[in-house]
């Protein structure tokens, strides 16, 4: 296999000249650079930050426009995880759509489901009708996802930096999260747990158990990581006072979550537009005005404590009700709520034998529901709904149109993080190249929602 | 360079083999091209609880230049395969790579315009590992088979007879979906 | 056939609420469905053969809108750049003409009563039968100063796929409406760089478009080929 052709070769493109580099040929390149007289004063150069780099988060490609140290320009280039997920959801059932959306922005699976379910459940009208144990489950496990979604983005922060041990701490942590949603979901991600009209499941017996430690143990851990990072000098000389962005340039660029409330604006959609009871729970809007990215990681910090409060209220009421025949975790009608009720057999999970005996022998009507519904899906009566959720990156939502039929006419996601990608140019022009890996790492954008 | 050029025949062959396969399998760098979730998965394979270490990978080499192992983590959008092609054209050999995931591995569910359908379009994968995303514990199975693998591997005259009987028996072989008369119609 | 016969003392307006009346209104749409399966003539065996779905027609909300939608209605005012008012679900759409976009999303923004400061971005939806008025453009916008939410839809046809840029007024739209043009073709006049976003930048084609096919290929298993997916028969 022969490799890259040595040597460096020059064309004349539009703009100024064009060098391509392909490996042990950087001192030709020079020469014939310093021969054409192109290092003029200013001496700016175009680097590629690849899309394959081990600290942009993903496959997020910069083009930088550098002059010495400092970044004139940087044009962030998308689309490298494109995949087509809002056309391919045209092509399913509504309760398939889950299963689509949910791989989105990966690191936050359950916001994604439920911002389409919450859409779909406006389009069929039936927001006020879904069981209350379906609410706060639906609760519990998006702040199970905040909490590993937010480690998620400040593990990787630590490596770029070169910090090794805030990733292998942040994994260890992110590790008890992901175990807990696998006892509920069966999936340590990706879960297609929440539908339009509940959840797929009840929660397994022993859950409020392991969560219950789970909340009495991970303060100790988040201490731990305080301890290592908050203080540390390295990491406060690389994130504080860099990337800067104020109300003003928020509100131009659309900037929503962590970002927003490092400027000062305490605005959360929880708290404003509560949407699955969330105005019933006790909890604080973590606010910092720094407006820089020592500022956001610590309201991320914060917002993984607060997270944990709220964990424990729903873990208290689900507790204090009773057992799931007589509470429902899917809405109680026929004609949409999914009717699965799996268990776990000698062949693996699946119905329930209760349940297929029940639609075998017992009612033909929940026999013809169950195919109908598998088959078919149920019907949504035409219209667009735009339903937003506070995701941990920020405002999330999905627009669902709907023409009446079993599959989705349109649905677009919202994502903050293609929102956020914007700003970087905002950011991180005039500063230092490496003040824009710390600047990445503060929106913590992933590239799945990105790209969608 | 290398190993290659200088290497005996015989029986002394056999034993450079398996010096050079052992020492290879040990400290393989991965070059982590991790796409979607299976990053994910991939970076918790990191982590204390499953522990890449162990086996001398937690060295990830962000050049590929240095790196062994492509384990391709995610679904490859079209955009994306021409550089999947040159950064596993700039691995030096010997290399390797995992299609972690069934995106990687055939497209998984996106069988669209937007995903090449299995990243053996584009590179030529050692190991296929199914799931969505794996568990850890599969990737590491996967990284096990392909110490397997490489410890095994043949070099200079063998591989080369190796590889000429593989591809005999490869061409042999006729599309599954060709294997019965009829095709069965939904 | 004709409706019920009109008698010089009965007005048309209250007969025009009555079913048959409305049916045969109905009746006269144009059909925007036929069957069920995807599949017409002798394999449609699920009986749903001869089922007609008409269009409905468009949604068209009089006042009171209720909520705040009134308030933000009223202080909005220019009826001549909204075509029409949609409130359905608990959410308010504007459909604006697209020549007074601009003027319609700067008042949004600046109006001390509206205060609409961050735009959700533009999200594109193909109609194709709606000929005339395939192409729309569906923005959201949040006031956070008064907590509301609006939309504003702009239709514009395939042959003329026009709609001004916001990006003057709301620059978070600049990624947004490059993404839609990459999607969907819709051309925004007054952006600083409409490029693709998302495809390659060679790509042909829009993909998100309803006449791009879904571009999959058949599924093979052992002894059988099953279709990409946007050729199977399925329900509709």
């Amino acid at each position: 296999m022969p490799h890259a052709a040595a040597g460096a070769s020059d064309a004349e493109a539009a703009e100024g000249r064009v060098y391509t580099v392909s490996g042990e040929d950087w001192d030709e390149m020079v020469a014939a650079a310093n021969e054409a007289g192109d290092f003029e004063s200013g001496e700016r150069i175009v680097i590629n930050m690849g899309p394959q780099h081990p600290s942009t988060h993903g496959v997020l490609r910069l083009v930088l426009t550098l002059e010495g140290e400092t970044v004139a320009e940087v044009r962030p280039a998308i689309g490298y995880l494109h995949t087509g997920i809002e056309k391919n959801m045209e092509y399913r059932t509504w309760t398939q759509g889950v299963t689509f959306c949910t791989r989105a922005d990966y690191l936050m699976p359950i916001f994604n489901e439920s911002a389409y379910c919450f859409a779909v459940e406006r389009l069929l009208g039936i927001e006020d009708r879904i069981p209350e144990r379906a609410q706060i489950i639906r609760v519990l496990m998006m702040e199970l996802n905040r909490i590993s979604s937010h480690l998620g983005g400040i593990a990787p922060m630590g490596l770029e930096l070169g910090a090794t041990t805030i990733y292998t701490q942040g994994a260890r942590l992110r590790e008890r999260a992901l175990d807990l949603l696998e006892l509920i979901t069966g999936l340590r991600m990706n879960h297609a747990f929440i539908r339009p009209g509940g959840v797929a499941q009840d929660l397994p017996p022993g859950a409020l158990e392991a969560i219950r430690v789970f909340l009495d143990e991970t303060p100790r851990l988040m201490q731990q990581l305080h301890t290592l990072i908050d203080a540390n000098p390295v990491f406060i000389g690389r994130n504080k006072g860099v990337a800067y962005l104020d109300l003003q340039g928020c509100m131009a660029l659309g900037v929503t979550g962590p970002m927003l409330r490092a400027t000062g604006l305490p605005w959360d959609l929880r708290k404003s537009q509560p949407y699955c009871g969330y105005e019933t729970y006790d909890f604080d809007v973590p606010v910092r005005d720094t407006c820089d990215a020592y500022g956001r990681y610590l309201i991320r910090m914060d917002e993984i404590d607060e997270s944990l409060k709220i964990i424990r209220q729903c873990v208290d009421r689900v507790a204090a009700r009773g057992s799931v025949d007589s509470d429902p975790v899917m809405i109680r009608d026929a004609k949409i709520g999914w009717p699965a009720q799996l268990s776990l057999g000698p062949d693996g999970l699946g119905p329930s034998p209760q349940h297929i005996a029940h639609i075998m022998g017992q009612s033909m009507e929940a026999l013809i529901h169950h195919f109908k519904l598998i088959t078919e899906g149920f019907r949504v009566p035409a219209g667009q709904a735009y339903a937003t959720i506070e995701s941990p990156r920020g405002e999330l939502a999905a627009h669902v149109v709907s023409d009446g039929g079993t599959r989705p006419y349109r649905v677009h996601l919202r994502d903050p993080s293609f929102t956020h990608l914007q700003s970087v140019a905002a950011m991180c022009e005039g500063g230092f190249v490496a003040d824009l890996i710390p600047a990445i790492a503060s929106i913590d954008p992933v590239m799945g929602g990105v790209d969608r | 360079m290398g190993i290659e050029e200088k290497l005996p025949s015989g029986i002394l062959l056999t034993s450079v083999e398996k010096a050079a396969g052992w020492a290879r399998a040990r400290s393989v760098w991965p070059a982590t091209f991790g796409l979607a979730c299976c990053a994910i998965e991939l970076f918790q394979t990191g982590g204390p609880k499953h522990d890449l270490a162990r086996f001398g990978m937690e060295r990830a080499s962000n050049t590929p230049r240095q790196a062994d192992l492509m384990i391709v983590a995610g679904r490859l959008s079209q955009k994306m395969a021409p550089v999947t092609r040159q950064i596993y054209d700039q691995m030096s050999d010997p290399k390797w790579v995992i299609s972690m995931g069934v995106c990687a591995s055939s497209g998984g569910m996106f069988n669209n315009y937007a995903i090449v359908q299995g990243v053996d379009h584009v590179i030529p994968v050692d190991i296929y590992l199914p799931g969505c995303p794996p568990r850890p514990e599969m990737l590491l199975d996967a990284i096990l088979k392909l110490h397997d693998k490489i410890m095994n591997m043949k070099l200079g005259k063998n591989r080369d007879r190796e590889i000429t009987e593989l591809e005999n028996a490869r061409l042999g072989l006729r599309p599954v979906h060709l294997a019965q008369p009829a095709e069965a119609e939904l | 056939m004709s409706g019920p016969e009109q008698t010089p003392d009965t007005p048309a307006e209250a007969d025009g609420n009555l079913p048959a009346r409305l049916g045969e209104e109905r009746l006269n749409a144009p059909v925007e469905r036929m069957g069920m399966f995807g599949v017409q003539g002798t394999p449609d065996t699920s009986g749903f053969g001869l089922l007609r779905v008409h269009k409905a027609p468009p949604l068209h909300s009089e006042r009171p809108y209720g909520s705040y939608f009134d308030e933000v209605a009223d202080a909005l005012g220019l009826s001549d750049a909204i075509e029409r008012v949609v409130v359905d679900r608990g959410e308010i759409t504007f459909h604006v003409r697209r020549e007074r976009l601009l003027e319609v999303a700067a008042k949004l923004r600046d109006d001390p009563a509206l205060r609409f400061e961050l735009c959700s971005g533009v999200s594109g939806v193909h109609y194709p039968e709606d000929t005339g008025r395939e192409l729309h453009a569906v923005y959201h916008m949040l006031s956070i100063t008064h907590n509301r939410r609006v939309r504003l839809e702009v239709s514009v046809p395939d042959a003329d796929p026009h709609v001004p840029s916001l990006v003057s007024v709301y620059p978070t739209c600049n990624w947004h409406e490059r993404e839609t043009w990459d999607f969907f073709g819709l051309i925004f006049d007054g952006h600083p760089a409409l490029t693709r976003i998302e495809m390659p930048d060679d790509w042909k084609g829009h993909p998100q478009r309803k006449d791009y096919p879904l571009g999959g290929i058949p599924v093979e298993y052992r002894g059988a080929k099953i279709p990409a997916p946007d050729e199977r028969r399925h329900y509709q």
